[in-house]
């Protein structure tokens, strides 16, 4: 019997339509947790959906997913298990409806963030990417929304921009379904590990709170070894975040 | 040991902060948006974006104007609600002579084939499928319309400018501006509208609009509302005006509810939940085309069939309810009647009657059973011709048909508006009621915002028939 030998497309894992499976909310004995974070209105719900295969209720308005959703798909035989997280502007700010995100990057120590960003609105949306950016080392960047920015007239290069971020950049319509496999097959390489990321670290602060930041990391570091996000801890520390301190007391770090 | 050295790291970034100076949440914001900048500058190129951004805020200035906002607003909930009355007649009348005259003789007679005894065949065909057929032929059809309407509405980006005018109402309620949007969910369903509260920040704000959340008109009521309307409101008027002044009368009754609103939000925020207005920014988002016929679908699906079938799971039990109370007697009287005339003189007093009263009280569960119920109790109680037996639901082929059961029961145009107004106003569903328990966890609250529409509907419609008894007679 005569072997054809592979093309290349067929050994792709996007090739295959088995390599996909949407789990839908069965999200038992998963492999990873991946987070969807973001700010209000770029998507996160439509993206939640095109992965899972579930329908979260979506609509044009900020604030529209007040609570944690979870759903689970299966790429490769790996199981993934995906949480929307509510829309949120910043990390930086005390109020009650970011928690519910903050405290999952946080804590939760999701395998892979995926930040949706909108991409008309780049720029703005970059403020919380930066900081997700100081959090976690395993991130990619879903720039969602690519439809509106083509009809806004906007183009992005998205391999400078993934330079400049250190972290994997995937341009995606998600209600069109556009890009998804591409987003798929980042968040499954960074969560094998086969993608290292190199996250931007905010540079324009001044000489002073560098130090600062640099000497307290250093301190937080030399007490939890494995800790990613040391930079951060120093951060809310010099803020005089209470939450923060309450929970270094308590040892939730380690 | 390992505590000391957490105390440690707490005392030195005590003493770095001051060190560093108070500037540092401005400093680090800023660094944040110069390096953002920095990154856009090498990757993201604008080509004439006037054109666009201009188009978006065009629509912005007329839609969110002082002088055009409210009058779009209005209009576009008229086009919605029209659309639902007019589209919703045909397919309903297809629906109830199907699911009345075609498939409920056939069971009944394939139960008398099969030798059903006859108090198992009127429980379960005159009883409980009657209910739902009911159910399913009366809300089906302008729940299909309604509901996709509303949600490429939602799609497009109408909720967050409706936010925009509403807020400064909200503002001088004492109330959340964010409180606009839950309003909007609560025109779907309270419950969902109870939830999204959590936009809110502020615990008083936030109390504030999961209790009045209920003066939003939920899809549970907007067909009884229509129903109404078109039977009583549309017959006083010459017929070629009874569409638009139905029409006028639901409008009116939302309206009034978005008044209701705001004044239980600014007697609440003067009297218990006392407390300054906070701030927020709502971001208007881009206008997004809909993707028409995906919306059209997932509303289908997701909320249609969803409430639907949630209709139909309260609407069976209470079918076997009133079945059972019509016919199971003390004495001479079934247990139906008896509660009936107890109701009755309250009814009176408040323009409504027993029925409704009875009605209302197997609804709570539900409140997408109440038409039902109180025509199934009308016809029991009344007599009139058309079903067969007690608590059998008649067949039912029109909206007129309905008016004419109802005109039958003793119903006025008084009772029409009472109904309406007290569908308005009266305790949520048992649903929002546990949900509202959920996100306050307070008892005290949930029974307030559970009792206190009940205590105002009682009000109003006493009120209202006291008035209308004093001119009419």
């Amino acid at each position: 019997m005569e072997i054809k030998p592979k093309s290349a497309c067929e050994t792709c894992p996007q090739f295959n339509a088995d390599g996909l499976k949407k789990l839908g909310v069965n999200t038992t004995n998963f492999d990873f947790v991946v987070a969807l974070a973001g700010n209000p209105n770029t998507g996160k719900s439509t993206v939640f959906n095109a992965l899972t295969g579930l329908r979260q209720h979506t609509g044009n308005w900020p604030g529209k997913t007040v609570t944690r959703a979870e759903g689970g798909f299966e790429y490769n035989s790996q199981k993934f298990k995906l949480v929307d997280l509510p829309g949120t502007y910043s990390l930086l700010s005390t109020s009650e409806d970011e928690e519910v995100a903050r405290n999952f990057i946080l804590f939760g120590r999701p395998s892979v963030t995926v930040i949706v960003a909108d991409a008309s609105r780049l720029e703005r949306n970059l403020n919380l990417v930066l900081q997700i950016l100081e959090i976690t080392d395993y991130a990619v960047l879903c720039l969602n929304l690519m439809d509106e920015a083509k009809r806004n007239n906007i183009e992005i290069d998205t391999r400078t921009l993934a330079r400049d971020l250190g972290i994997p950049v995937v341009p995606t319509s998600a209600r069109f379904n556009e890009g998804i496999p591409d987003l798929i097959s980042a968040i499954s390489e960074l969560a094998n590990g086969n993608i290292q990321c190199k996250p931007h670290r905010i540079k324009n602060i001044p000489k002073n709170i560098e130090s600062a930041v640099e000497k307290l990391s250093k301190e937080i570091k030399n007490e939890y070894p494995d800790i990613p996000n040391s930079r951060w801890i120093a951060f809310r520390l010099l803020e005089g975040d209470s939450h923060i301190i309450d929970l270094l007391r308590k040892g939730e770090f380690v | 040991m390992k505590n000391n050295n957490i105390e440690n790291i707490i005392s030195l970034s005590n003493d770095l902060r001051w060190q560093i100076g108070d500037e540092f949440h401005d400093n680090l914001a800023e660094g944040i948006y110069a390096d953002a900048a920095e990154i856009v500058k090498g990757s993201v190129h604008k080509i004439n974006t006037k054109h666009n951004l201009r188009f978006d805020a065009k629509i912005d200035r007329i839609v969110t104007s002082k002088m055009w906002g409210f009058p779009i607003m209005f209009f576009i909930l008229a086009v919605v609600l029209w659309l639902t009355i007019i589209g919703a007649n045909y397919p309903s009348a297809m629906l109830a002579s199907f699911l009345l005259d075609t498939v409920h003789p056939f069971l009944k007679g394939l139960a008398a084939s099969v030798g059903f005894p006859w108090w198992l065949d009127g429980f379960l065909i005159d009883g409980i499928y009657l209910a739902v057929a009911w159910v399913v032929a009366v809300m089906l059809p302008p729940m299909a319309i309604f509901f996709p309407l509303f949600t490429l509405l939602e799609d497009f980006g109408y909720l967050p400018r409706v936010a925009f005018n509403l807020d400064y109402l909200f503002k001088i309620s004492g109330a959340h501006g964010k409180q606009a949007l839950t309003m909007s969910m609560g025109f779907g369903c309270n419950a969902a509208g109870v939830v999204a509260t959590r936009i809110i920040d502020s615990p008083r704000e936030r109390l504030i609009a999961i209790i009045t959340n209920n003066f939003s008109l939920c899809n549970g009521r907007w067909p009884t509302q229509i129903l109404i309307a078109t039977i009583f409101i549309g017959a006083v008027v010459p017929s070629a005006f009874s569409g638009i002044a139905s029409l006028g009368a639901v409008i009116g009754i939302a309206v009034l509810g978005m008044g209701f609103m705001f004044l239980t939000s600014w007697a609440l925020s003067k009297t218990v939940l006392k407390g300054e207005v906070s701030t927020f920014n709502l971001e208007l988002p881009p206008y997004r085309p809909p993707r028409f016929w995906k919306t059209i679908y997932t509303s289908l699906i997701d909320r249609t069939l969803i409430v639907l079938w949630r209709a139909v799971v309260f609407a069976a039990p209470a079918g076997a309810i009133i079945w059972l109370i019509s016919n199971i007697h003390v004495g001479n009287t079934s247990i139906a009647a008896l509660t009936i005339d107890f109701f009755n003189p309250f009814g009176f007093l408040l323009g409504l009657n027993g029925v409704i009263l009875l009605a209302y009280v197997v609804a709570i569960p539900a409140n997408e059973i109440v038409i039902p119920t109180i025509l199934m109790l009308t016809v029991l109680f009344t007599g009139v011709s058309g079903g067969s037996g007690a608590g059998v639901m008649f067949e039912l082929d029109s909206v007129s048909a309905t008016g004419d059961i109802l005109r039958a029961g003793g119903w006025t145009l008084l009772t029409a508006v009472n109904l309406m107004l007290f569908s308005l106003l009266h305790n949520p569903c048992s649903t929002t009621i546990y949900t509202i328990y959920k996100e306050t966890k307070s008892l005290k609250w949930t029974v307030v915002a559970s009792i206190l529409p009940v205590i105002m509907g009682f009000v109003v419609t006493f009120l209202v028939a006291q008035v209308w008894r004093l001119f009419s007679a």
